[in-house]
């Protein structure tokens, strides 16, 4: 019967398969209604009532929404695009899986709408629409807020124990050891989900030395893991590992569940290092931690002798929507007007300020100042607007392929089951010059 | 009594569609994978013919090979675990009895709960720290269940066989209720104890009972995906990256079809060897279960 059950389910996996390769999935993409995937949770409702009132209001243009969870999402849109099975506007985070797309022909080059109508791009901040090109070209645009990676804090814990947030590397390691006399986990950190884990390599990087050093990595430069900045950086990971500085547990803890976000409103842990959509989730699953003024948020700590300038930033720049380059003409055409009069028009920006999130629109400081979260946005919103360097997650930036041995040689790295060197052997097989 | 004639039209017809069934959703796509174990693809562009190419490299590969190890120890820790349990609790349910039944119910109740079902709750119970360690206040369940890398093999198998020893409990309680009462009658006569009557009646008796729920236990343990993809996603580390699993990522997470493939020709290859070696296992000794009984 098990054995069956196998055959069924390598069946169905094979199926899918070979109806891809052998292209001959018909031409069930290019008919009817533009449609939309994008995930849930996060901005879900911003772009639920956007496609709503786009939809009122051009009944010839409409576009269907379907949502699904962001792993599931990744593994979807690939069979999907595989077997141009694809929707009309493609949900991406712009780097190397947009440019796995371009690669084969997948998505509709924008560069002419683009330079046809200057609002198009325009409106954006430019270190944000650079993440959806690939060479001089435009492939993407953004569709939600900034997302740069903060370190946040429960306030009353730091009075408790009376500490001040970190500014330097020995700051934060200073702080693990009080935190842990007071018997608080000093760091939460979903690990089972793995990129978390990623988000300290990459600040420490950075820190250490500047943003070159994956820039080259991106590029696939021969050798560009065992750049010293790299090995330094996985040491200290360690060095924090070591001496308790993530939560008990930790490799156990996932973040779809928000487990780890929990530990930091219930007081179970000081510190948490996330992306900004962490305020929204939040905002959604424990408003009064917010209100009552508990929690804080500071730039991740300098690190002595650091060629990083303390003021760059990881995360995402945005969301961005593509569009299918195996739409029908007509569903193109709704795509693109809906890009150009229903994203980021002023009614959806502010559904995006309501949930406790900061579009890249240009000029928008008196408007996020004016919103209930004023204080907050403002200071994300100039964060991400002046840091030197926003660089893309290195899980998004590179090739799936390669993100998958980063995220999985990163999670050995913090379990102490290899050391910096492995790691950073490890990573440089897989450069394909 | 019908004559072989007779006999053989409606059987052949009756096994049609599940011929059919077999074919379209078995034997086919298992083609298909065999010919994609023979090409490089990404999913989204066009493959491209490698030859035997991804053989060498999915027997080399360390993380394979891991996985290939760490499927094997399932493997025997689930039989080892899960057969002794099924036994002795098929034996206890199958005797008649009011509490016997209803403790038969409960015992059944996991084979109802699906599997992403049973991951997601024994996730939330092993949590370190919202779990049921915080909620009871005892020191011995306050481990690291699922993110320390020595200990989380155990614990999948442990939820494993919480979920499949209700399956096996059902096949032995079947099979001990076949067993004739005569024989224990005569045994009893013969001055045997329950221990003696045990090895020397219920054990011989239900040897095929015993091929076929090890044949479960072992071809099944290759399809062990969903609740340790849903407990722990392969990790921490690699350290439950199971055979399946590792097919499933290198598939949908590396995108390397090729490769996932030639993986899953080799579990197909393992799983028909060890289903057609146990079945001639049973084979080997074609005496009756229950010679001179007749």
């Amino acid at each position: 019967m098990m054995f069956r059950k196998q055959l069924t389910a390598m069946a169905a996996v094979a199926v899918t398969l070979v109806a891809a390769a052998c292209g001959t999935s018909g031409p069930s993409a290019s008919g009817g209604a533009a449609t939309a995937w994008s995930l849930t949770g996060g901005d879900e409702q911003t772009f639920r009532s956007s496609f709503d009132s786009w939809n009122k209001a051009h009944p010839d243009a409409a576009i269907t929404p379907t949502f699904f969870a962001n792993d599931a999402y990744k593994q979807k849109i690939r069979t999907a695009l595989g077997a141009d099975q694809g929707p009309t506007l493609l949900y991406s985070w712009g780097g190397g899986t947009l440019k796995s797309w371009v690669d084969a022909g997948k998505v509709l080059d924008l560069s002419d709408e683009v330079a046809a109508d200057p609002q198009l791009a325009g409106r954006f901040l430019p270190s944000v629409v650079k993440t959806g090109t690939v060479g001089d070209k435009t492939y993407a645009l953004p569709n939600n807020a900034m997302q740069p990676v903060v370190l946040y804090y429960n306030k009353e814990l730091f009075t408790r124990v009376g500490a001040e947030p970190p500014k330097t590397w020995d700051d934060l390691m200073a702080l693990v050891a009080k935190f842990k006399g007071a018997g608080i986990a000093p760091f939460s950190l979903g690990g089972q989900s793995k990129w978390p884990m990623l988000m300290w390599l990459e600040y420490l990087v950075d820190r250490i030395g500047g943003p070159q050093v994956f820039a080259d990595i991106a590029a696939n430069k021969p050798d560009s893991w065992s750049h010293p900045a790299v090995l330094q950086a996985n040491t200290m990971i360690q060095q924090l590992v070591e001496a308790g500085g993530f939560v008990n547990g930790f490799a156990s803890i996932a973040t779809d569940s928000n487990a780890d976000l929990a530990l930091l409103y219930t007081g179970k842990a000081a510190m948490y290092l996330m992306g900004s959509w962490a305020y929204p989730t939040l905002k959604t699953a424990n408003a009064g931690f917010i209100s009552d003024g508990k929690l804080g948020h500071t730039t991740f700590p300098a690190v002595a002798n650091g060629k990083g300038d303390p003021a760059n930033i990881v995360g995402n720049p945005a969301n961005f929507w593509s569009i299918s380059a195996t739409a029908s003409d007509a569903q193109k055409q709704a795509a693109l007007s809906y890009l150009k009069d229903g994203v980021m028009n002023p009614q959806y920006v502010d559904t995006l300020l309501a949930g406790g999130a900061v579009p890249p629109v240009k000029g928008l400081e008196s408007k996020i100042s004016a919103s209930p979260d004023g204080a907050y946005l403002s200071e994300i919103y100039k964060l991400a607007a002046d840091a030197p360097s926003f660089q893309l997650s290195w899980d998004q930036a590179l090739d799936p392929g390669q993100a998958d041995a980063l995220l999985t040689g990163l999670s050995q790295v913090f379990l102490k089951q290899i050391t910096p060197q492995q790691f950073s052997d490890t990573m440089n097989k897989t450069i394909k010059p | 009594m019908s004559t072989v004639s007779e006999r053989r039209g409606p059987t052949l017809l009756m096994a049609v569609p599940a011929l059919v069934f077999f074919t379209v959703f078995a034997l086919a796509p298992l083609a298909g994978v065999a010919v994609l174990s023979l090409m490089r693809w990404d999913g989204l562009g066009t493959p491209s013919w490698a030859g035997l190419a991804n053989w060498p490299e999915v027997l080399g590969d360390p993380v394979t090979h891991e996985a290939i190890w760490l499927s094997v120890k399932v493997m025997i820790l689930s039989w080892v675990v899960q057969t002794p349990f099924a036994l002795l609790l098929g034996l206890l349910t199958a005797r008649r009895g009011r509490y016997r039944e209803v403790l038969g119910v409960l015992y059944f109740l996991p084979l109802l709960l699906s599997s992403a079902a049973i991951a997601i709750a024994f996730k939330a119970l092993l949590d370190p720290n919202f779990g049921m360690s915080q909620a009871l206040h005892i020191a011995a369940l306050s481990q690291d269940w699922l993110g320390n890398p020595d200990l989380v093999l155990f614990v999948v198998v442990f939820v494993i066989a919480w979920q499949f020893i209700p399956f096996h409990t059902l096949l032995y309680q079947a099979g001990a209720r076949q067993i004739p009462a005569v024989l224990y009658e005569a045994a009893a006569i013969d001055g045997a104890g329950p221990l003696r009557q045990f090895f020397s009646i219920t054990l011989p008796q239900l040897r095929y009972t015993i091929i076929t729920s090890s044949t479960l236990m072992l071809v099944g343990s290759l399809t062990y995906f969903d609740i340790v993809f849903v407990l722990t996603g392969g990790g921490p580390g690699n350290a439950t990256r199971l055979l399946p699993l590792d097919m499933y990522l290198t598939g949908f997470s590396n995108n390397d079809m090729g490769r996932a493939s030639t993986i899953a020709v080799l579990l197909v290859v393992v799983g028909v060897a060890l289903s057609l070696g146990l079945s001639r296992l049973a084979r080997f000794d074609r005496g009756s279960q229950q010679e001179g009984m007749g």
